[in-house]
């Protein structure tokens, strides 16, 4: 009877079960249903701007500088609510506790805190948008972002915005941290964990130390709008490079931090469906640990064009081509993991090989431009938008999908339409191939970024770009629907719905997840 | 809480101010590495010229731009000087306050190529003081520089021939704003 009560008392309902949730299973969820709403809106933006940019001349932007808050916001939405709260938030606060055995994490009620600073994070950000909108890109550089082009205080809530949403990283960060390292099953040594937990915990730590620099930037930023300092002011002795200095310093850590939880994702999809363990594990790990690491040591490959010497420049050529390394030694170990085994290709297995192929296409236009003389013609132009939505949007979206239709039957209990997956897949893959690709050839002929209208020479690819990112909102529109009918007609799930290929903790209880998993600490072996 | 999540928080929070520390850091750090290195084209301050001077001769060309709300006009005197490399020079900027106020200027300077800015040395100059013009007020304000032989013996600069040195005069608001209270002050009082 007592015991009853006291189970009551841990599962509250209604309101006050999300609003006040210390539960990892139900943070988790709120942080995916935040990445949805934030991923459908930074959607919306990218199809109207992608409509304006269907036919040359000023269609549906009228004003300029409305196009450019579309794609700044675009920008940051996308990264800070959409691709971190669902594969940090989401994914992690829902797997990392299963895959390790731990009843919850380390910090329940700063994992609430967390969240909701993230959630508060995006009012502020959408917010922006109501009072002039800050048209400056997600680098939001000075002196585009100062006083005398950015009046309103757009700029400023974006800055809040990014305060807010940074403190609920870092805490959630944190958060990850202690768990991993205090809370694993006996037996589980760090060698054995899981790789999704390992990328998580290499993220936490990326988080950890970069989010820090970007918020002492903003808050420069914000006091030199505000406050009259002079920090990148070149009137009062500042420097607006070392903005991009700082900025950089966080933003290249910062796109690790969005693709090694992709990564770690990717890991267990390909095992899984490959029915064997991943090839190399230790080399997978650590050469997370050393993208990680490397991410800190290449900033510069970001702002070439600001006049760097030739003897810095070589430098940070060289770091960045080194990076390719450790990512070649991920994509040669997950295509090793599906030599010579018996593979399925269910859903999650297909954006798992998608991701592999188009981060690929990715990570090879990113040795292109990591050369400073290419970059110097490159620089700006839409061949960059291409190299970083082939690892982002490909990368880590197709990671967030492959996660998504890997593990919707045990957080729901309910298993996805296998041929609508399939389909989703398909017409995902073609519409974002047809989107991005042509921009390849749009930068090559000097197309340069953040512009709302183009010469005539450029509609042809402009137009197949735009038929694209129709097509990849059909298939968002499917996935609504896949979605829908998971939830509302879904087979039931059981307790390890793929079989013997998939042998972390979480595919032992039952699906869906209960409310309290692993008040009994499992052994592994 | 257990005392092994205890430590793991404490460095973690460690880690965290660490790296915050650093960013505050980063602003003197930033201004201490450009005037040592001479990065983005800063100049050097040099007490004397240097005793050998070379035969090869640099083309210095000035250039001058002004902010808006100043109210100044600014330009050098020359546009360019022929000039052995390693022999101190002085040359004249002009500034003249076209505007209504009697305003404080501040002015900024690098040279370009960014990569001679490591041998580009100045003994004295204007720019490493204010200027206060009144309304109608102009004036001369030199600048002594010399180009370091040692430019010759850097692989990276020994081909420059042209070296261009340029200003920009802003607006200094807050010494301005103090002379305008000073100024109101001494209306009252007397």
């Amino acid at each position: 009877m007592a015991q009853a009560a006291a189970h009551e008392h841990h599962a509250p309902s209604g309101l006050k079960r999300w609003l006040f949730s210390t539960n990892h299973k139900d943070i988790g969820t709120m942080y995916l249903v935040l990445a949805f709403v934030g991923g459908v809106v930074g959607l919306i933006m990218s199809i109207w701007f992608r409509l304006e940019l269907m036919f040359p001349g000023m269609q549906l932007t009228p004003d300029p500088q409305f196009f450019n808050v579309l794609i700044t916001a675009h920008g940051l939405l996308m990264v800070f609510f959409f691709i971190m709260p669902a594969l940090i938030g989401g994914f992690g606060n829902w797997m990392v506790p299963l895959q390790i055995g731990a009843p919850d994490m380390a910090f329940p009620r700063m994992n609430n805190i967390s969240f909701w600073l993230t959630a508060a994070g995006m009012i502020l950000l959408v917010a922006s948008l109501f009072v002039g909108g800050a048209g400056t890109g997600w680098t939001i550089y000075p002196p585009l972002s100062s006083q005398p082009y950015h009046a309103s205080p757009a700029v400023d809530l974006a800055i809040f915005s990014l305060h807010l949403a940074g403190a609920g990283s870092l805490l959630g960060a944190i958060n990850f941290i202690v768990t991993i390292f205090n809370m694993r099953a006996p037996g589980m040594t760090l060698h054995k964990m899981p790789l999704f937990v390992w990328s998580i915990l290499v993220t936490a730590f990326l988080l950890v130390l970069a989010l820090p620099v970007l918020a002492g930037a903003i808050t420069m930023l914000l006091t030199d709008r505000n406050f009259g300092t002079s920090f990148f002011k070149p009137e009062g002795g500042g420097d607006p490079v070392l903005f991009q200095h700082l900025f950089w310093f966080f933003g290249h850590p910062e796109v690790y931090i969005m693709i090694l939880p992709s990564f770690g994702i990717i890991s267990h999809v390909v095992s899984t469906f490959s029915r064997k363990p991943v090839f190399g594990y230790l080399g997978m790990v650590y050469a997370m640990v050393a993208i990680g690491f490397i991410g800190f040591i290449v900033w510069a490959h970001h702002m070439y064009t600001v006049g760097m010497n030739t003897d810095v420049e070589a430098y940070f050529v060289a770091a960045t081509m080194v990076i390719a390394v450790p990512t070649g030694i991920k994509v040669f170990s997950w295509i090793a993991t599906m030599w010579g085994g018996s593979i399925r290709f269910t859903t999650p297995m297909l954006f798992a090989i998608g991701m592999i192929v188009l981060f690929t296409i990715g990570g090879v236009t990113g040795v292109v431009l990591a050369n400073a003389a290419a970059d110097y013609a490159l620089h700006d132009t839409y061949y960059v938008v291409a190299h970083f939505h082939y690892t982002l949007s490909m990368g880590a979206l197709f990671g967030i999908f492959a996660g998504y239709y890997y593990w919707i039957g045990k957080m729901t209990g309910r298993q996805y339409d296998e041929k609508l997956g399939k389909i989703h897949f398909w017409m995902l893959f073609i519409g974002v191939n047809l989107t991005f690709f042509p921009m390849h050839f749009l930068g090559l002929a000097g197309m340069p970024r953040r512009i709302p209208d183009y010469p005539d020479a450029f509609f042809g690819w402009n137009f197949v770009a735009s038929v694209g990112a129709l097509i990849g909102l059909l298939s968002t529109l499917l996935f609504f629907y896949i979605v829908w009918k998971t939830f509302r007609a879904g087979e039931k799930c059981p307790d390890n719905p793929w079989g013997e290929g998939a042998t972390t903790l979480e595919w032992t209880v039952p699906s869906p997840a209960p409310f309290h998993t692993f008040e009994k600490q499992p052994v592994v072996r | 809480m257990d005392r092994s999540k205890a430590l793991t928080l404490t460095v973690v929070f460690g880690l965290l101010a660490v790296m915050t520390g650093l960013t505050v850091a980063a602003v003197p750090l930033y201004q201490l590495f450009c005037q040592i290195t001479g990065y983005g084209g800063t100049t050097q301050v040099a007490d004397k010229p240097p005793e050998a001077v070379s035969d090869v001769e640099v083309t210095v060309f000035f250039d001058a731009n002004v902010e808006r709300d100043l109210g100044w006009r600014f330009r050098p005197e020359v546009d360019r000087v022929r000039v052995k490399v390693g022999e101190p020079t002085l040359v004249f900027y002009v500034a003249e306050n076209v505007g209504t106020r009697t305003t404080v200027g501040t002015s900024v300077y690098n040279v370009a190529p960014f990569k001679v800015g490591p041998y580009f040395s100045k003994v004295q100059c204007f720019c490493f003081e204010q200027q206060k013009l009144a309304p109608g007020e102009s004036v001369r304000m030199g600048v002594t520089f010399f180009v370091d032989p040692e430019m010759l013996e850097d692989p990276n600069t020994r081909e420059v021939r042209q070296i261009t040195l340029s200003y920009t005069m802003f607006l200094d608001e807050e010494a301005t704003a103090e002379l305008e209270q000073g100024a109101k002050g001494a209306e009252v009082s007397g």
